[in-house]
């Protein structure tokens, strides 16, 4: 192999980091705009909005739009509700859906395939095309509480979790998980005497990190930016998520300002979930392309 | 430890039948080694006594037990994979404690097993070390230390050293060979190396198809092979096979010759021929000898030597074309393109009935 010229291998590195460095610029600038105009009051915010000025914290700062955002809406509520619904959606996701691929991966049984083709068939029907049948079903279902047997879903936070706890695409992505997986690790856990339970929980599952990390990250991000869903189910205010809370800054005047405070604030959780996740995200993305 | 009889097993997938009516029986304590080619069916069948693979017919007793509908851990096996097959998130204490651990063995009573696996197999200084941090055949020692820990009736090994380079896997097989020793427990062995067959085993099974060609002891098969398919597939180099014409046959031994070879006069072994039936004579190159001024039985042409330093593979171009191979036990320069002839010890030399 000939050997790597040093000025050469400098230029590579600083043509790589010059295209590196634009596109993070070019993924940063909304968020930067975002933060810098949640400081300014409306009339500089728009006028800042043509040129350069709108990234930088310039003119008159301040928090006055936070506080005002905290006095238009319950911001926290909405943040509150949404972390609970999100968490928990995600962590059910993950054990339900990661319970069906292990059986579609590992278990024999009759119709197994069929019924895998039936759920990644869901993969292509809109949302909003079942959201209707979908509703009048929720508000139905009988829940059993502290108080007996209650009629109907809505204005609950079980509405906005349970629809959303299995769905084929993370079915999807633990079943081509697992079926990369050596098989004989399942088969000497077998053999060894391991019931399916204790093959799932204590050979497969902890091997499942990068899987995990993926899908935990897309099931978030679905949830914190559920919409439609929660506007059609829920009616009362203290189990609003974010999304729906963002409507509160449209009414009557839009406070632009109070807008990009509002957006900074739920922008928080999303940020330290994903650097909490990310570098088991990039390890799974990696492994995936290796694999092919 | 446990006897194992296989009666009339089968396996189809569908309408293809892959295991045609196996019958074998284990002895207690019994090295066992299936031998085959690829595609034999010798891991199907012995996947089918771990019970990882259901039978379609037939039955399977383990010590004296129909084990046919019962799973792998009720079995009373232990199986060590080709690929290790060892659990990369667990040290090696926890993968060789893992089976103990799943049957809630008492802390005191799991240690002590794993000691003395570890003692065993050399590894005590690796038990706290990540599969990630081991060589392929530590690797491989963690795989048969799980199967040992658990006292199991019968040990199944699937091609075990198959992933393993060649010196590793000579080390290797001899160990595994010490441990059955020292074990004295009922194993069966699947290879498709038959150095590995015929070293270590007390008896092999030689599969093809499927079906059983021949049962025995590694020398009986080596020198009474039942058939040209077990005669061709164990030794290396390959037995010869000559294609003769039976001139006569008398009180159990028939007159035969060809083109290349002298009328000589070989058992029939018990084998049905007739006078003037085509037929196939087995020679191993090693029974080969060669005489000067190329006399013998045999003669051709020189066209390949390979000199190994202990022995010297030389191929001959028969008169009829025909290719002939001679393992001769010298260290010894022989000309391409001479002539040479061989002689050889006619009651080693094996006849069989041509193949339809």
């Amino acid at each position: 192999m000939a050997s790597i010229n040093p000025a050469n291998h400098g230029l590579r590195l600083a043509v790589r980091y010059a295209v590196l460095s634009i596109i993070a610029v070019v993924f940063l600038f909304p968020l930067v705009f975002m933060i810098m105009s949640s400081f300014k009051p409306d009339l500089q915010l728009l006028q800042d909005t043509g040129s350069l000025r709108a990234f930088l914290p310039v003119g008159d700062l301040s928090f006055e739009n936070y506080r005002e955002a905290f006095e238009r809406a319950p911001v926290w509520t909405f943040v509150k509700n949404s972390i609970i619904v999100t968490g928990l959606t995600v962590a059910l996701s993950l054990f339900f859906c990661s319970l069906a691929a292990f059986s579609f991966a590992f278990l024999n049984w009759h119709g197994r395939d069929t019924v895998l083709a039936v759920i990644l068939a869901t993969l292509i029907v809109p949302f909003e095309t079942i959201a209707i049948p979908l509703l009048l079903l929720v508000s139905k279902l009988p829940w059993l509480g502290m108080d007996g047997i209650e009629w109907g879903w809505l204005n609950t936070y079980r509405v906005q979790i349970i629809p959303w706890v299995a769905d084929g695409l993370t079915i999807f992505l633990f079943v081509q998980y697992f079926k990369d997986l050596p098989h004989e690790l399942v088969e000497a856990a077998r053999v060894e005497g391991a019931s399916w339970w204790q093959i799932y929980s204590r050979v497969v599952m902890p091997l499942a990190g990068p899987v995990l990390a993926t899908a935990a990250i897309l099931k978030f991000l679905v949830m914190y930016n559920q919409y439609l869903w929660p506007l059609i189910v829920v009616q009362e205010e203290s189990y609003r998520p974010v999304m729906v809370g963002l409507q509160y800054f449209f009414q009557l005047n839009t406070a632009w300002g109070e807008v990009m405070a509002y957006l900074t604030l739920i922008t928080v959780p999303v940020l330290i979930f994903y650097l909490a996740l990310q570098r088991a995200f990039i390890a799974s993305i990696a492994s995936t392309g290796v694999k092919g | 430890m446990a006897t194992v009889k296989l009666t009339d097993v089968r396996k189809s997938y569908g309408s293809v039948e892959v295991i045609r009516g196996v019958n074998i029986d284990i002895e207690d304590g019994e090295f066992v080694v299936f031998v085959g080619p690829s595609g034999c069916g010798k891991s199907t069948l012995l996947r089918m006594i771990s019970g990882l693979e259901d039978i379609t017919a037939g039955t399977i007793e383990i010590d004296g037990r129909v084990v046919n509908d019962l799973p792998p851990k009720e079995r009373g096996i232990a199986m060590v994979f080709q690929t290790y097959a060892i659990f990369p998130h667990m040290t090696v204490r926890e993968n060789v404690a893992f089976g103990l651990t799943i049957n809630r063995t008492p802390r005191a009573e799991k240690e002590r097993k794993v000691q003395e696996a570890a003692r065993i197999l050399q590894m005590e200084h690796l038990l706290d070390r990540r599969p990630s941090q081991l060589s392929g055949g530590q690797r491989q020692r963690v795989a048969i230390g799980r199967a040992i820990v658990r006292d199991p009736k019968v040990f199944l090994f699937d091609e075990p050293l198959s992933n393993l380079d060649a010196a590793l896997r000579m080390d290797m097989r001899m160990e595994i060979g010490k441990l059955h020793q020292k074990l004295a427990a009922t194993m069966i062995y699947v290879t498709h190396d038959q150095v590995e067959a015929m070293t270590l085993a007390d008896k092999i099974v030689v599969l093809k198809d499927g079906k059983v060609m021949q049962v025995g002891a590694p020398m009986e098969l080596y020198h009474e092979p039942a058939n040209l398919f077990v005669a061709g597939f164990l030794g290396a180099p390959s037995m010869n096979f000559i294609e003769v014409v039976v001139e006569s046959v008398r009180g159990g031994e028939a007159r035969v010759s060809n083109e290349a070879l002298d009328p000589i006069v070989v058992s029939t072994r018990g084998r049905p021929f007739a006078d003037g039936d085509h037929a196939i004579l087995g020679v191993r190159p090693q029974y080969l000898r060669p005489v000067e001024d190329a006399a013998g039985k045999l003669h051709g042409i020189i066209s390949l030597t390979e000199r190994l330093g202990s022995e010297t593979i030389v191929e001959v171009a028969l008169k009829d074309g025909k290719p002939l191979i001679a393992a001769l036990s010298e260290d010894r320069v022989y000309a391409t393109g001479t002539r040479i002839g061989f002689d050889f010890d006619v009651g080693k030399a094996q006849l069989f009935p041509r193949e339809a």
